[in-house]
């Protein structure tokens, strides 16, 4: 089970994201356990395989609205389905990188691996529980999840 | 002419940019606000293994280049770039942001290090920073 001080990890990594990537901060609420059945996914998910120190995932997950208005943030003109993809990867990415910070060298991420519009394909290991990481970015809502032993 | 334009000092003349990223889109942010006029991006890649067969054929005087990546990582591509052009600067664009990845990244011959999410401006000055150092 993850501590407090930990997941704070994933929270402070999230808000420095979007404050610096994004250009515009998010409102990042208090990390919740999920109880009963699957957290949330939605449209695109950039997921990160966790190894060595710890064992898990962490993925995030945003609506196609949201990150294309984030890609325009960016500067980045084409808004294309390949570059959605490739911006749930980088944030999953980024802030799973970021984490090493406090996990350590040990703390291994894998390359992103992105699923787009098949929520089934996005997997959580059965026995441990998840926590999600609730964002607000302007209008938009999205989750970064966080699933370790 | 080619041994002339080797001759003039790294402070003044053009120099050679390759970016290396598996993202598309920091490929291009890079490219879009690289806000240094006398560097010139010649070649980018996905992954390590692509930046040195681009760097074998076109060698660059600088490179930007992320660590976790498809096929070959960035600390393998460093070593390898390296061996072949000893001089080429290397700004190391990564995520992962523990020190010892640092450390391990410089040893093995990076010159720099940017830590992602980076803002414009972060960008320009980790790499005047690193023409600076090459200067010195």
């Amino acid at each position: 089970m993850m501590t407090k001080v930990e997941l704070e990890t994933f929270v402070e990594g999230t808000t420095h994201y979007f404050e610096t990537a994004a250009n515009q901060p998010a409102s990042v609420g208090s990390p919740y356990l999920v109880n009963e059945g699957k957290p949330t996914v939605q449209e695109f998910t950039g997921l990160i395989s966790i190894a060595g120190k710890r064992r898990g995932i962490v993925y995030f997950t945003a609506s196609r609205p949201m990150l294309t208005v984030m890609l325009m943030r960016m500067g980045e003109t084409e808004l294309t389905q390949e570059n959605m993809c490739d911006l749930v990867g980088e944030v999953a990415n980024t802030i799973s990188g970021n984490a090493r910070r406090d996990f350590g060298k040990d703390f291994m991420i894998s390359v992103p691996q992105v699923v787009a519009g098949d929520p089934e394909k996005v997997q959580t290991p059965d026995n441990t529980r998840s926590f999600v990481i609730p964002i607000n970015w302007r209008s938009h809502s999205a989750q970064l999840v966080v699933c370790l032993e | 002419m080619a041994a002339a334009a080797q001759a003039e000092p790294l402070a003044t003349r053009k120099l050679k940019l390759m970016i290396c990223d598996d993202s598309n889109i920091i490929r291009r942010k890079i490219e879009r606000e690289l806000k240094i006029d006398r560097l010139q991006v010649i070649s980018t890649a996905s992954n390590g293994r692509l930046a040195v067969e681009a760097f074998r054929k076109e060698p660059a005087d600088v490179v930007t280049m992320d660590i976790t990546m498809p096929e070959m990582d960035g600390i393998e591509c460093v070593e390898k770039l390296v061996g072949i052009k000893p001089d080429v600067l290397i700004l190391i664009i990564s995520a992962l942001s523990d020190k010892a990845t640092a450390i391990e990244a410089l040893k093995r011959g990076a010159n720099g290090f940017l830590c992602k999410p980076f803002t414009d401006k972060q960008l320009t000055d980790a790499l005047e920073e690193l023409l600076r150092g090459a200067q010195t």
